[in-house]
């Protein structure tokens, strides 16, 4: 076995150490009704690198990936381009077989990129600070309801009509354990504002989502102002955060915490994950206090020299088990420091650059589009994903394009569940579009209606 | 005149009439290590005895406070919101946490006098 | 001939200060690269992404473009590279050494598992993409559940919980749906959850809504069965019990316990964060684990990565399998199909844990693992993690303090009755580990023991290797007890950093870079 080092010799030496005459001595607590004596069933034995990489590259071939088609998926997870030299850097020994930082003497790397990491969200949410990460943008948003709920000592929770469906089931998911007051509008494109309607004086947040998930841009702004006259707090959510170097920030419109995807930087697709969630809030004792998850913040050492640490623990499960702010443990560290070069290399200029060119090249494939018979574009506004009609099943429709090799995007129904907008396909574009792209999309979505 | 007394939790209570001050013993603090933060509760709430209401946290610990007997929160130490070493510094004296009325003073006969303590802390 | 005249001294003069003693101008030493922050050295106006022109176009954002500048700095290419290189430099690590973290199982990370999680039909599809479209991927999916249902003998799996925390959610979501399916949520209110148990656990009982009862330990370490008796009744949830347990010890009456709480009605949640001791050697379903969760980034080595991103799929019994929370996989026809929504499942899934389902990078990482290691190579990676683990127990208690007689598993506990009255605490010694060259193991953890130190080497050790390890320790703590202190309490001296002020960072958290006010 090519990654064991003991060979016979050595094991029977440590044996004979131990003072045990055989291996099956060492497991003697195992009751004897459940020791497993022969090999476990229906699993073959080791195999060689390159049978598991032949086995693999098989499996590999039997989808179709994005890069191999003209593809236009969006829904919560962006295709763009990442540049050589972050995966490159993120599979340095040092950071990739590293454990979380917990002997600061011999982890600065780490944390100094995850101060970094959290100096750069804190920066592009427009909020004072932000967390070392969570799971996903849908946990981070999860999170961010509970975080709500402790500050206001409240218990009502509004989901506006254009939040991520899955965001919202997921953040449903997340309450069960707990006496919440769940207010799930009803999906809606351009009604994100109506969220003022269902606000109280009992209502802890309000989670809106912004581009939503139609692709439609919200203005947090008059949100921000109607939830903070009762107290209620306003949680922005943002899955494609490319938006975030064209879009006005929520923390300039007025928002308290922001939960996002951070995937679009930094990370591939990966069929889902991993991810990384981002967690931004406002610089608050109370704030920070309830915030879930790890925070690198910045100490000297016993010689003056400026230093890092993971701080504020005392929130955590470690210290403070179950009265922690959150369970959680293990978060997107690698995903972070992807996060974190992709987003230095592109730097202000760039990342500027790169969201007006999604913008830019959105808008050109709409104006395409909306010139076809069939199909509408549903959209006021949008970043780089819009929503168009179609006539027909958009489903279907998403289908027959892929069997001629276009990804074409996502029905809605997708999301939302059979039976609703059915005829609703989603469409994003990002930098990785090449005009052909929109011609195969042209062509085939043309056929396919 | 002021009298003294201590909860097995290490917290101490300096009884005036219907009134207390509390904080948590020299020996506590010492015990904690640096105090890096401390969470009081709301004035004006009502608390029972044994009811948890504030929370004492140095570095990698976080200790509940409880309610020594039972009454109204009637002020609360602001200062150590920006201050938590004070606690250590001056654990019972600039450092207290909260004042409360005391509803029932017979909750207080269950509680030691600075010699129990003293004799509670050697053990 | 052409003939370099100008010599040089190819040789040590002898005639250096001692390095302690050197003062340099920049800040470097030698190798040791001084790196400042990100915000400090890079620049708005630089950019290491050359990006087409932004073609002509009419904006349609609704009036919402972002005017106030970001602040964000930027690199070149080469910049970002030494930056980061730099960086990196700073960090410890398993392909530099012997990360003996207890409870966390620092092994190797094959690098084919890297270049096959690359692979296009993995890393460049996307979760959304027509089901037609993904069928390798799902196919990947449904393999990596065989094998740990095979591993394990359960009967199904729950693969999106994203690490062990989400997977403890998971599982005790099942149960609690299960509980309310019986109409007893009212009544089971309470989770059993061993001291000795990682903070995750009662914080996932906690989301869950139940109450916290905590089981003390016995003299041996395990559960005390005496009080586990005394404590279990009809409103018992379930018992939260990790096998082998925080100790590094098997829970000798683990099918006792199983029976005890079966027999009141409530489930066994296993937490199966140490399976990399046991895998081949029993299987949990034959020790009456309900739900398990299983750390793809420990037992099946997918890199931690400075503290993620991990997988912790939730292998279930029967009686829960049908309460697996969205989206799951299915077969259809020769392929598969995720079941997305609940109106598709004749189930009864909880909900749903996240937007996706599951952390693909890490599944292909550990399925990869598996196959290459096959039944017996996961079996000898048991057997050599116990081994090793013993191994060092064995040579260690020769001047350390186990924490319990007996043999370990995969991992062994000593607390700090050894260091008893020579000043040195734990943390001294773990520190003074570091100028060695090694990182600290756990300390402080599990509760049960005082100034506990857990010691775990996993399989991916040489004998050597340990033995240099242990030579190492042994005179640490032959000079702890000989009264030189000050080599612990002032340690590490060898580090890019000594020890840091942690106080003053939680009494006043500086979480951020700021621009000065200059
Ligand atoms: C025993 C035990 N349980 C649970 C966990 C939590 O796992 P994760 O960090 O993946 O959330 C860990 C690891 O950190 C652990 O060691």
């Amino acid at each position: 076995m090519r990654y064991l080092p003991l060979n016979e010799n050595d094991r029977a030496a440590m044996l004979a150490r131990i003072g045990v005459s055989s291996i099956d001595d060492l497991f003697a607590d195992i009751p004897a009704k459940a020791r497993l004596d022969g090999l476990i069933e229906g699993l073959p034995t080791h195999a060689s690198e390159m049978a598991v990489e032949r086995h693999f590259t098989d499996l590999s071939r039997q989808s179709l990936s994005a890069g191999d088609a003209p593809f236009f998926c969006g829904g919560g997870a962006y295709r763009h381009h990442v540049p050589a030299s972050v995966d490159h850097l993120i599979q340095r020994s040092e950071f990739l077989t590293a454990y979380t930082p917990y002997q600061p003497e011999i982890a600065q790397g780490t944390l100094q990129t995850l101060f970094e990491f959290q100096t750069q969200v804190a920066q592009l949410t427009g909020m004072d600070v932000a967390n070392a990460s969570l799971y996903d943008g849908s946990t981070a948003t999860a999170e961010a309801v509970h975080m709500a709920a402790r500050i206001t000592r409240r218990r009502k929770c509004v989901l506006a009509p254009g939040l991520h469906p899955h965001y919202a089931q997921t953040v449903q998911t997340a309450v069960q354990g707990e006496t919440m007051d769940m207010h799930v509008m009803t999906p809606a494109m351009g009604a994100d504002a109506d969220v003022m309607g269902a606000l109280d004086d009992q209502t802890a947040c309000i989670v809106v989502q912004n581009p939503n998930v139609f692709g439609e841009l919200v203005d947090l702004e008059p949100l921000a102002k109607a939830a903070h006259a009762v107290g209620t707090l306003l949680i922005a959510v943002t899955t494609e955060v490319v938006s975030l170097g064209l879009v006005k920030s929520p923390g300039e419109m007025g928002a308290d915490i922001v939960a996002a995807e951070g995937q679009s930087i930094g990370n591939g697709l990966s069929f889902g994950g991993p991810y990384v969630g981002l967690l931004a809030c406002r610089d608050d004792r109370k704030f920070i206090r309830q915030a879930p998850g790890r925070f690198a913040g910045e100490t000297v050492d016993e010689a003056g020299k400026r230093g890092y640490v993971l701080t504020l623990s005392t929130r955590e499960q470690h210290i403070r088990r179950e009265k922690a702010t959150s369970n959680i443990c293990t978060n997107s560290g690698l995903c972070t420091l992807a996060f974190s070069i992709h987003l230095a290399l592109l730097g202000e200029v760039g990342l500027r650059k790169l969201a007006a060119l999604n913008h830019a090249r959105a808008c050109q494939l709409a104006d395409r589009l909306d010139a076809l018979d069939g199909v509408e574009v549903l959209n006021q506004s949008f970043f780089n994903e819009f929503a168009v009609r179609v006539s027909g099943n958009a489903s279907q429709i998403i289908e027959d394009m892929a069997k001629a090799g276009v990804l074409g995007g996502i029905p809605a129904a997708r999301l939302f569940g059979a039976g609703y907008f059915d005829d609703v396909l989603m469409i994003a574009v990002t930098e990785t579009n090449r005009d052909e792209d929109f011609d195969a999309l042209v062509v085939a979505l043309r056929e396919a209606l | 005149m002021s009298k003294i007394y201590y909860t097995e939790d290490h917290e101490w209570l300096n009884v005036d009439g219907d009134t207390a001050i509390v904080g948590i013993s020299t020996y506590a603090a010492g015990q904690l290590g640096d105090v890096v933060f401390v969470e009081l509760p709301e004035v004006g709430k009502t608390v029972k005895k044994g009811e948890d209401i504030a929370v004492v946290e140095s570095v990698k610990s976080a200790s509940e406070i409880y309610a020594p007997v039972s009454g109204e929160i009637t002020a609360v130490n602001e200062a150590l919101e920006d201050a938590p070493e004070t606690v250590n510094e001056d654990a019972q004296g600039a450092g207290w946490f909260f004042k409360m009325t005391i509803s029932d003073a017979a909750e207080l006969s269950g509680l030691m006098d600075e010699a129990a303590y003293g004799e509670f802390t050697r053990e | 001939m052409a003939m370099n005249s100008t010599g040089r001294p190819t040789a040590p003069t002898g005639d250096v200060p001692c390095a302690e003693d050197l003062k340099t101008f920049s800040g470097s030493r030698g190798l040791m690269q001084q790196e400042p922050l990100l915000h400090e050295v890079g620049a708005p106006e630089k950019c290491g992404v050359d990006l087409p022109d932004v073609p002509e176009h009419t904006a349609r954002l609704g009036g919402l473009e972002r005017d106030e500048t970001i602040g964000l700095p930027g690199f070149s290419e080469p910049e970002a590279m030494r930056h980061y290189v730099r960086l990196s430099q700073r960090n410890y690590a398993i392909d530099l050494g012997l990360y003996p973290l207890g409870s966390c199982t620092m092994k190797h990370n094959p690098r084919l598992n890297e270049k096959l999680a690359r692979l296009p039909g993995f890393a460049d599809v996307h979760p959304l993409q027509p089901q037609s479209t993904v069928q390798g991927a799902l196919g990947l999916m449904a393999e990596l559940s065989d094998w740990l249902v095979a591993i394990t003998g359960m009967d199904a799996v729950a693969l999106s919980p994203k690490a062990g925390a989400h997977g403890e959610w998971c599982g005790m979501m099942c149960i609690r749906a299960a509980i309310e399916e019986r109409g007893e949520l009212q009544t089971r209110r309470r989770v059993l959850v061993p001291q000795s148990a990682h903070g995750t656990n009662p914080a996932t009982a906690a989301a869950c809504g139940f109450e916290i009862d905590e089981l003390p330990a016995d003299d041996t370490g395990r559960v005390d069965m005496e009080i586990l008796r005394a404590k279990i009744g009809p409103d018992v949830a379930a018992i939260m019990l990790t096998n082998p347990n925080t100790g590094g010890l098997f829970e000798r009456d683990i099918r006792e316990i199983a029976d005890l709480v079966h027999e009141a009605g409530g489930y066994f949640y296993c937490d199966g964060a140490n399976l990399n001791a046991i895998m081949g050697k029993t299987r949990v379903r034959d020790l009456g684990v309900d739900a398990m969760h299983i750390n793809l980034h420990k037992t099946f080595s997918t890199p931690h990565g400075g503290g993620g991103p991990g997988a912790g799929p939730v292998v279930l019994s029967k009686r829960l399998s049908n309460y697996a929370p969205l989206p799951y996989l299915v077969r259809d026809g020769d392929g598969w199909a995720l079941i997305e929504e609940a109106a598709q499942s004749d189930a009864k899934p909880f909900g749903r844990l996240s937007v996706f389902h599951g952390q693909m990078g890490m599944f292909v990482r550990a399925l990869a693992y598996m196959m290459s290691h096959g039944a017996d190579g996961l079996r000898q990676v048991s057997e050599d993690a116990v081994l090793n683990a013993n191994y060092l127990l064995a040579r260690l208690s020769e001047e350390m303090s186990p924490a319990f007689d007996g043999v370990c598993m995969h991992e062994a506990l000593f607390d700090d009755a050894f260091l008893k009255d020579t000043g040195v605490t734990t943390l001294d010694f773990a520190k003074a580990m570091i100028d060695e060259g090694y990182h600290p193991m756990t300390m402080y953890f599990p509760l049960i023991v005082h100034g506990a130190m857990l010691i775990e080497p996993t399989e991916t050790e040489s004998k050597e290797s340990l033995d240099r390890f242990a030579d190492s320790l042994l005179l640490l703590a032959k000079m702890a007890k000989s009264g030189d202190t000050t080599r612990f309490t002032a340690a590490p001296t060898l580090a890019p950093l000594r020890r840091l002020d942690e106080t003053r960072a939680a009494r006043t958290p500086i979480l951020r870079w700021k621009a000065t006010d200059a």
